[in-house]
């Protein structure tokens, strides 16, 4: 479908990529501004105390210590940290300092001083008299009758049930699934756990603050959303949004722990209180502890199908540990149906439950899949042993019951973000295509049909299906304003983040598309709150769909008054005249370049500025789908299983860039296979993390990974600019339960429970008695 | 203490803390390639070369870069004259978020001047000790691959 297009569906380089390579220093840590404050934090070393008393006296008056920010000195107002669309979806439940902490990790104290050696050493002069309380360090003690409370506090706002330790709930059902099951012909159960993991962005959080000329507060930090960080940022320090200018430089990887303000708030105060510009920057271990995590999920699914392979009822329970805080409770748990059962639509008897509960330990948040990774795995384990149970071939079974095509599901009436959810009628599905292109490349019928290995290394393959999202309807937003300059060329500017991802790039060649221009003719700039449009951020898939369907507007708008213009110079019908390889060319052949019109608009007749902003709030949110192939080799000696092939086929309907979109996937892909293999926080007893570093928490490396083989299907989603969906998440999905299918194939068991580290297979396989 | 380091290509005389380390001396010195991924010696993405060796800076204490040759991504190549390494990342969509980028250079660089015909495994290798959180890699190993090829068609 991409024939047709010019820049769109060319995989041009990174119009950033330049800066990239020779290193330039356009890292929001890279800045540097004479008499920066560096900022210092002090942790809680307990998982669930109150501070009786705190002496920062002693902290403050070393030599060199500018301030220290404790509970005692700072806004009491309580927020979320929860980047979101206003209002948002999470609860109002921490504050900058809180008189109490809730986890290891959480914020004591802040020391801002003239280096980070001071203001380390200052870190050890305060002094701290906690009161210890009982934590709750699991999803069964958070629950159980009288268990301690996480949040006792009167002011919180918007906590489901504080008392029980309930930070979000949700219930839906559609038809009666629990009386459906008896008219199934096979029925599968399976509960299944996953872990507390970490982004793990190479660059870790990082801000730096400074009074600009005007006494207005300049924000220069590495998030997914500056313009809920400036809304929140002036919520919390009473400022005026006026006063606040955000500037999101190059970001080194987000992948979703940069939707939150975990850093800003501090340097903002540092700044407003001292006049100094701040720095704050995680270290490694504080990010890991500190900044967000993958909340961990326990879910049951319970699936049942006719004699004909054919759901009938599916119910998903699901528990999700939020952690200490409530951030993205609702939707990570929403998201956990939403973008996983609408996939199955044939059945007519769904039932989605879920909660999120508090407990002392790292805080959940926003991360690459977003609820739908966690429940992938457990829906489509079930899917494989149903497959089993019915006799049929796992792709088989799924192509009875995938949604196609014009078809719908109650699911997305149903269940929303935080709120119910908008109708959508599938317009773009090639789930055929991508299972069948997925299962030859990968040589699906030879390696599944292939005699069972009997020695201690056994071979197995396993499949997976996903859906995600393209943007939330009716919530998220993107703006984008083009004006045209006197060479021809043009301004982008636009509030959508790029966060690596390329969406400069992309949201470029969409212009440049419209503007029959090539891509060298447009200069985009991005995510400055003083200067580009709003966006609600880089998040949900959106940017692509929300933010390049606003550019594609803002460009035909652009090109009409270019039409215009041209018209009057070649005294011909506007209607006629067509944009293309930099100019405006009439029916009869004439034609003038796009210097000569905007130079015309600026110094020649009817001048005016030629440009136009324009909008986009999605009233859908395609999903992009994913036939996900794995081969495994388990050990049956020592539980290690190695990965040797791994296939990813999408339907991202076109993809704007398609080496992008590839490299989209194949990092998705590679980041699911560190969770389905070897990422997990390790806890002390007394809830601590005790890997909180890369030796220890492993993300794969190049050694780590198998041939990861992505192939992205024809496909036009007809809402999409130029025919896009989304698709930076959806290859997180894939490894887990694809791995998890492949081993059962390879050794005949079920695992439950994620990373599939050595040990923990080594236990199921003795436990199973299989060696 | 004070010390004399080629960087670059020009001999410099620069003053640096007994305990400081070569990655915070360089970005001190505004080489600012140079990144901080971890502080520990696990993500590669302060690589440099010293001496013509990959090392990461984070674990080196700038003293032991006296009277040695350093290397950074800024003296690699700018706009024009870019080395084939970079021209093939930004050709072959290398770069995501690039903050990786300037240590999987540097490393690519040690690897193809040892090693002028690497195959994948052997690029592989190289980059054991470089983390990129979102390539997956995939882009990067193809990358490496076709500049030590163009490198040698055309040496430079």
């Amino acid at each position: 479908m991409s024939d047709k297009f010019e820049v769109v569906g060319a995989s041009e380089r990174k119009v950033d990529g330049l800066a990239l390579v020779t290193g330039r220093p356009v890292f929001a840590g890279d800045l540097d501004l004479p008499g920066t404050l560096h900022l210092a934090l002090l942790a809680s070393p307990h998982a669930h105390a109150r501070i009786r008393h705190i002496d920062a006296g002693p902290a403050a008056r070393l030599p060199g210590v500018a301030l220290v920010l404790t509970h005692e000195n700072t806004p009491t107002i309580r927020f979320t940290t929860a980047g979101q669309g206003y209002p948002e979806p999470s609860p109002y439940d921490a504050r900058m300092f809180d008189p109490k902490v809730r986890f290891v990790g959480d914020r004591v104290a802040v020391v801002a001083a003239e280096s980070r050696r001071i203001a380390a050493e200052a870190l050890g002069l305060i002094a701290v008299d906690y009161e210890v309380l009982p934590p709750v360090l699991s999803l069964d003690a958070a629950l159980a009758p009288g268990a301690p409370v996480v949040h006792d506090e009167a002011d919180a706002e918007g906590i489901w049930d504080a008392a029980h330790n309930l930070a979000a709930a949700v219930d839906i059902a559609v038809g009666d699934a629990p009386a459906a099951f008896a008219d199934c012909a096979a029925v599968v159960e399976t509960t299944c756990e996953t872990q507390y993991a970490q982004h793990a962005p190479v660059e870790t959080h990082i801000c730096q603050s400074y009074l600009d000329d005007n006494g207005r507060l300049v924000l220069h930090t590495s998030t997914q959303v500056p313009f809920h960080l400036r809304r929140i940022i002036a919520r919390i320090l009473d400022l005026p949004i006026r006063r606040i200018r955000e500037v999101k430089p190059r970001i080194g990887g987000g992948f979703g722990v940069k939707q939150e303000v975990l850093v800003e708030d501090a340097c903002a105060l540092v700044t407003m209180r001292t006049g100094r510009p701040a720095r704050w920057e995680y270290t490694r271990p504080e990010e890991f502890v500190s900044a967000r995590t993958r909340h961990p999920f326990r879910i049951r699914v319970k699936v049942g199908a006719k004699a004909d392979g054919v759901l009938h009822a599916v119910e998903m329970d699901a528990t999700q540990n939020t952690g200490a805080y409530g951030t993205h409770a609702l939707t990570v748990l929403s998201n956990a149906g939403s973008k996983t059962l609408p996939l199955y639509n044939k059945a007519p008897h769904l039932r989605f439950a879920g909660r999120s509960v508090y407990t002392n330990l790292p805080v959940g948040g926003a991360y690459r899949g977003y609820g739908g990774t966690q429940a992938s795995f457990p829906l489509e384990t079930a899917l494989d042993q149903l497959a089993e149970r019915l006799g049929l071939d796992p792709i088989e079974l799924r192509r009875r019951n995938h949604i196609r095509t014009g078809e719908t599901s109650p699911i997305f009436a149903e269940l929303g973000e935080g709120r119910e959810g908008v109708p959508m009628t599938i317009k773009s599905c090639a789930i055929p295509e991508c299972l069948t292109a997925g299962m030859e490349a990968f040589g699906w019928a030879q390696k599944r049909s292939r005699t069972r290995d009997t020695g201690p290394i056994r071979r197995g393959v396993g499949m997976s299906l996903h859906m995600q999202g393209s943007g939330i309807p009716l919530i998220d937003m993107g703006a984008a304003t083009i004006k045209m300059n006197d060479d021809g060329s043009f301004h982008l500017l636009v509030g959508a983040t790029d966060l690596g991802t390329g969406s400069d790039t992309i949201l470029s060649q969409i212009a440049a598309e419209v503007l029959g221009v090539g891509l060298d003719r447009i200069v985009v700039y991005s995510s400055d709150t003083d200067f580009t449009p709003f966006d609600t951020g880089a998040y949900a898939s959106s940017t692509t769909y929300v933010t390049g369907k606003a550019v594609e507007r803002a460009a035909l708008e652009v090109a009409e008054q270019i039409r215009r213009v041209g018209a009057a110079m070649l005294k011909a019908d506007a209607a006629g005249l067509a944009l293309g390889d930099g100019r405006v060319t009439a029916a009869d052949g004439r034609s003038v370049t796009l210097a000569e019109v905007c130079t015309r608009a600026y110094y020649g007749a009817d001048q005016f500025q030629i440009g136009a902003t324009a909008s986009c709030v999605p009233e859908e949110s395609p999903p992009p789908f994913l036939a996900s192939f794995a081969e495994v080799a388990v050990d049956v000696e020592t539980g290690q299983v190695r990965l040797l092939d791994y296939v990813a086929a999408v339907d991202c309907g076109t993809p704007i860039n398609p080496r992008m979109a590839e490299g989209q996937v194949e990092g998705a892909v590679a980041n699911g296979i560190g969770y389905a293999l070897t990422e997990e926080y390790l806890f002390t007893a007394g809830g601590k993390v005790r890997n909180a570093d890369l030796s220890r928490y492993k993300i794969p490396g190049t050694l780590d990974l198998p041939p990861i083989r992505v192939i992205l299907v024809d496909s036009y989603e007809p809402t999409g600019p130029m025919g896009a969906k989304s698709i930076a998440e959806i290859g997180i999905n894939g490894p887990a339960p694809s791995i998890a299918n492949a081993i059962y194939h390879a050794v005949g068991l079920r695992l439950t429970r994620t990373p599939f580290t050595p040990e923990r297979v080594w236990r199921a396989l003795r436990e199973a008695g299989i060696s | 203490m004070i010390l004399d380091i080629v960087l670059n290509g020009t001999r410099r005389t620069v003053e640096a803390d007994p305990g400081e380390s070569l990655m915070d001396l360089l970005r001190r010195l505004g080489f600012k390639s140079v990144k901080n991924g971890c502080d520990d010696g696990y993500c590669g993405a302060c690589a440099v070369l010293l001496d013509g060796r990959a090392v990461n800076a984070c674990l080196v204490f700038a003293g032991r870069a006296g009277g040695q040759r350093v290397d950074t991504v800024e003296g690699v190549g700018r706009e024009g004259v870019l080395h084939p390494v970079q021209r093939a990342a930004l050709d072959l969509g290398a770069i995501q978020c690039g903050f990786c980028t300037p240590g999987i250079v540097m490393t690519a660089l040690d690897l193809i001047a040892h090693n002028p015909r690497p195959d994948e495994a052997e690029v592989r290798r190289a980059l054991a000790g470089n983390y990129c959180r979102c390539t997956g890699y995939v882009k990067p190993v193809e990358a490496i691959l076709a500049a030590a090829a163009e490198m040698r068609e055309a040496p430079e």
